[in-house]
């Protein structure tokens, strides 16, 4: 460590300092800034300097304020074990400390992983144009409805969403769409899925796009999504359907049902419990290719007749387009994409699928066990569950979910007396104890 | 310098081939074993399946054959592409942080604690009052500021349609304006470069919601006259808003809350060094006016008198930007950068920003048309092509600036080196630059021949779109 008065992380020695300044025929650094006196800083942050060592001690300690509790949770932020491989290939620094690709040429390491998970969310959606990322499955909702306010050419100005649906999502959506002057009206469900006959009622010509999800917030499998195509076809709207990548590869496949969005979580995979960072999937079929939002990696060829891989596409892109631009979206979620495709590639088809067939078996089997117990009833809702079911207590919720964490454990309360717990092979293994701690809590 | 990347060839037709083209397997999804009845599920599946070292060689060889600021210098313009401090990769790692976001506020506070500490920094940094760090990206932090600025209009009864932008601001500044539903007023730069006051004057009025404004600007030179822009938009009842792309440049020097700025973002993988992931994932927080506090993102989080940490909704609150709590593991990075520097570091990063900016300039054997600039500057190619020009500077062990951007300067090559490059690699930087600018025609337009790829078709790639392995295999 060189300048040890300073950043640790500017080189610079006095000397060097002193003879550049003196190429600059510069007195000292202040000189070279052009900032009037009238709202120059002159005052401190107070914030002290610690070394590497003591911020890791620090941090340590902070985390550990954090009560230890094994997560049955779920709810649009999931956990799957993530093997090594994904930590150590995308922690090298080629990949972790590079930049939008800008400069195809020296970058096509990172552009053929980006192309490559966009052919694996390709795979998994049916559809055919897939971009490298979206922030969240949140801003992928809200970014399909202002695809679909733009490709529509009805007068209508009315998205509609599943009652059931994640507080995030919904304040994200209607965030996105305020600008454009569409407006975010709730479809009743029934027992956990769509309403069909509901949705069909209030489908009509002010509708802009349908949203509906499998799994749905409440862990249930949608079971005629063919009949939400059909609706949504029938009033001229977008059917935008939200999923994630995990269940894609057991569900119907979204192209095949009539979807012309799909959005939801990528981050299912590739990514382990991370306090709601996300990846947000982005597809859409071949004849909406020039209003994705966000970055799209293509194929063409180099100098030498060779395959290359480069950002294609950008005048969608604000950095071209501006004002007219798709998305003002520019930073994105690049490096947890490619984590994503890792977490793919290890398992490969028959382990992403076998991964899939396991949340629909554990949850099954969790909610049966829990149904055992005296003072709950599960699944609530008569339906095929993924990964996560509702769970009706006698006692009121909130006491019951108390009552687990100061056994050990933390599950949803999601009204006075329903539950929601969520089960992966990350939280199998504590299954018999989060059932005596339920029972306990009754 | 030379060059050399490296280059897994496997035929004449392409380098190292698809996951895909060393494997497709299909399994049959449904059937008797399946969990599900078969009108639920898909009927098959085809990904590749290979083994683990199999894997591992194909992505260290795809890591081989990329650029990193860990390769070499990567001076792109606003964009601050600083060294990402390995310590801050174990901090974020630590699995007691990796908890569920719906987790109960007594049994999170730890995170709760990590977040509010690192409001308070970015609060005193810019000289703001309250911040907010969902955003997960600059352009997300944009459009939260600007719906906050449009809350506040909303919420006193008036109805403005206008935001004003500089001709020179970044895309995403236009793109977010129009996103929140405003018709967009650009500004002309005035003779030195710089907000033209006069035209300031005359674009705004009662319709103006905001002026959304870099600062120092996409040609590094501060706005001198930033008392009477902040009285002029003011005046209207307009915000003024900060774009926190270039606050590398003003770190402990000057601060936008002191300068009349309403609102601003950060780029913490800027400004704060936490790593750009091959272009993301980021995090722009937003810091406003106290004003403007009641309007920010819920949930909000605080300090109770017990000395624990809560969260609340603010009562005005535009409602939420991000799913969750946005990019977290991002935010712990930059928390432990800014513990790392201090008051005494972050300062002299901006300073050898500044000097390192300028040194390289007076290096270069071409002209930078606009100064004094700060962290970064634009030099212009003149009468060659800089996108030729930054082809071939790819052969010389460094990457090029940003191209052809700004518009007010042609040719333009936006430089940013940071503060952590030496005296010799900034030497090795101006020899790049000055050495593709003064080669033949012809090098500079076959460039780069040192890459992976050499030059790549631009106009065939978006000619006929092949998004995936699939659509390749079709051709």
């Amino acid at each position: 460590m060189k300048n040890t008065d300073g950043s640790p992380f500017a080189p610079h020695t006095a000397d060097e300092t002193a003879a550049m300044l003196a190429a600059l025929e510069a007195d000292s650094e202040v000189d070279l800034f052009d900032i009037p006196d009238k709202v120059a800083f002159d005052g401190d942050f107070g914030i002290d300097a610690r070394s590497e060592q003591e911020i890791r001690g620090e941090l340590q300690r902070l985390f550990t304020r954090n009560d230890d509790l094994t997560e049955f949770m779920g709810r649009g932020h999931y956990s799957h074990y993530v093997p090594s491989l994904v930590d150590h290939l995308s922690d090298r620094a080629e990949f972790l400390t590079s930049y939008t690709q800008y400069q195809p040429e020296i970058t096509q390491g990172f552009l053929q992983a980006l192309f490559e998970y966009q052919s694996m969310v390709v795979e998994l959606t049916g559809l055919p144009v897939a971009n490298c990322s979206m922030y969240d499955a949140a801003t992928g909702l809200a970014e399909a409805a202002l695809l679909a306010d733009r490709v529509r050419e009805t007068t209508g100005d009315t998205v509609l969403v599943p009652k059931y649906l994640r507080d995030g999502k919904r304040s994200v959506l209607e965030n996105y769409v305020d600008g454009a002057d569409l407006s975010v009206r709730s479809y009743p469900m029934a027992d956990g899925n769509v309403d069909r006959e509901a949705l069909a009622e209030l489908a009509g010509d002010e509708t802009v796009m349908i949203y509906a999800e499998t799994p749905t917030v409440r862990g249930t499998i949608e079971e005629d999504l063919n009949e939400i195509g059909e609706i949504t076809a029938d009033t001229e709207a977008l059917f935008c359907l939200g999923s994630d990548l995990v269940a894609l590869s057991l569900l119907e496949k979204p192209a095949s049902v009539g979807a012309d969005v799909v959005v939801g979580e990528a981050d299912v995979i590739g990514l382990p419990t991370s306090y709601g960072m996300g990846l947000g999937i982005f597809a859409t079929s071949e004849q909406y290719i020039r209003q994705v939002p966000g970055r799209l990696v293509g194929v063409s060829e180099d100098l030498d007749d060779r395959r290359a891989y480069t950002l294609t596409l950008q005048t969608r892109e604000q950095h071209i387009r501006k004002e007219r631009a798709t998305s003002n979206i520019c930073t994105n979620q690049a490096w947890v994409a490619l984590r994503a495709a890792m977490h793919i590639a290890m398992l490969g088809s028959n382990g992403l699928v076998e991964l899939a067939e396991d949340c629909v078996r554990d949850a099954a089997a969790l909610a049966e066990q829990i149904d055992d117990l005296s003072g709950y009833q599960a699944p609530v809702h008569n339906r095929h569950h993924f990964r996560e079911f509702v769970v009706r207590s006698n006692q009121p919720a909130q006491a019951v979910v108390k009552s687990l964490e100061s056994a050990g454990f933390a599950i949803h309360a999601i009204d006075d007396h329903l539950l929601q717990i969520c089960v992966t092979e990350t939280n199998a293994h504590a299954t018999d104890e989060l059932l005596a701690a339920l029972q306990e809590a009754s | 310098m030379i060059y050399d990347q490296a280059r897994y060839t496997e035929d004449e037709t392409k380098h190292e081939p698809l996951l895909s083209e060393k494997d497709e397997t299909t399994v049959e999804v449904g059937g008797s074993d399946s969990p599900l009845p078969d009108e639920l599920t898909r009927d098959k599946l085809t990904l590749p399946s290979l083994s683990e070292p199999e894997l591992a060689r194909h992505y260290t060889r795809l890591s081989q054959m990329n650029w990193s600021i860990d390769s070499g210098p990567y001076p792109l313009g606003s964009c601050t592409m600083k060294y990402n401090p390995k310590f801050t990769e174990d901090v974020a790692a630590d699995r007691n942080a990796a908890i569920h976001p719906d987790r109960s506020t007594d049994s999170s506070q730890g995170n709760l604690e990590l977040l509010c500490g690192l409001q308070e920094y970015l609060a005193t940094i810019g000289g703001m009052d309250a911040v907010t760090l969902q955003p997960p990206a600059g352009a997300a932090g944009e459009f939260t500021g600007i719906l906050i600025a449009k809350a506040y209009h909303d919420h006193h009864g008036n109805d403005r349609s206008e935001v004003i932008i500089p001709a020179s601001a970044h895309g995403t500044n236009f793109a977010t304006a129009a996103m929140a539903g405003y018709d967009v007023v650009e500004l002309p730069s005035d003779e030195g470069g710089r907000v033209d006051l006069e035209a300031l004057k005359a674009a705004v009025s009662e319709e103006t919601a905001a002026l959304m404004l870099t600062n120092p600007n996409t040609v590094g030179l501060f706005e001198r006259d930033i008392v009477e822009i902040a009285e002029t938009v003011h005046d209207v009842g307009g915000l003024l808003y900060y774009d926190g792309a270039n606050l590398n440049a003003l770190l402990g020097r000057g601060r936008p809350g002191d300068m009349g700025f309403d609102i601003m973002h950060y780029n913490v993988h800027k400004t704060f060094a936490t790593p750009h992931g091959g272009g993301g994932p980021g995090a722009g927080p937003v810091g406003v006016v106290e004003e403007l506090a009641e309007f920010l993102p819920r949930p909000r989080v605080r300090q109770t008198d017990d000395g624990g940490y809560e969260q609340f909704a603010p009562d005005k609150s535009i409602g939420k930007v991000h799913g969750f709590a946005g990019n977290w593991l991002v935010l712990i990075k930059a928390y432990a950068y800014i513990a790392r520097l201090g008051d005494a570091g972050l300062a002299d990063a901006s300073a050898k920003a500044v000097l390192n900016a300028n040194y390289l300039a007076e290096q270069l054997d071409m002209e930078v048309p606009y100064g004094p600039f700060h962290h970064e500057f634009a030099v212009t190619a003149g009468d060659r092509d800089a996108a030729d020009v930054a082809k071939r500077m790819l052969d010389f062990g460094v990457h090029p600036p940003t191209t052809k951007w700004p518009e007010m300067v042609p040719e333009a090559m936006l430089t940013e080196p940071t503060e952590i490059e030496s005296r010799r690699t900034l030497d090795t930087l101006a020899e790049a630059f000055n050495a593709a600018y003064t080669d033949s025609d012809e090098a500079i337009e076959t460039a780069p021949l040192r890459t992976t790829a050499s030059r790549i078709d631009q106009v065939s790639a978006a000619r006929n779109p092949q998004l995936s392995w699939h659509a390749v295999d079709e051709e």
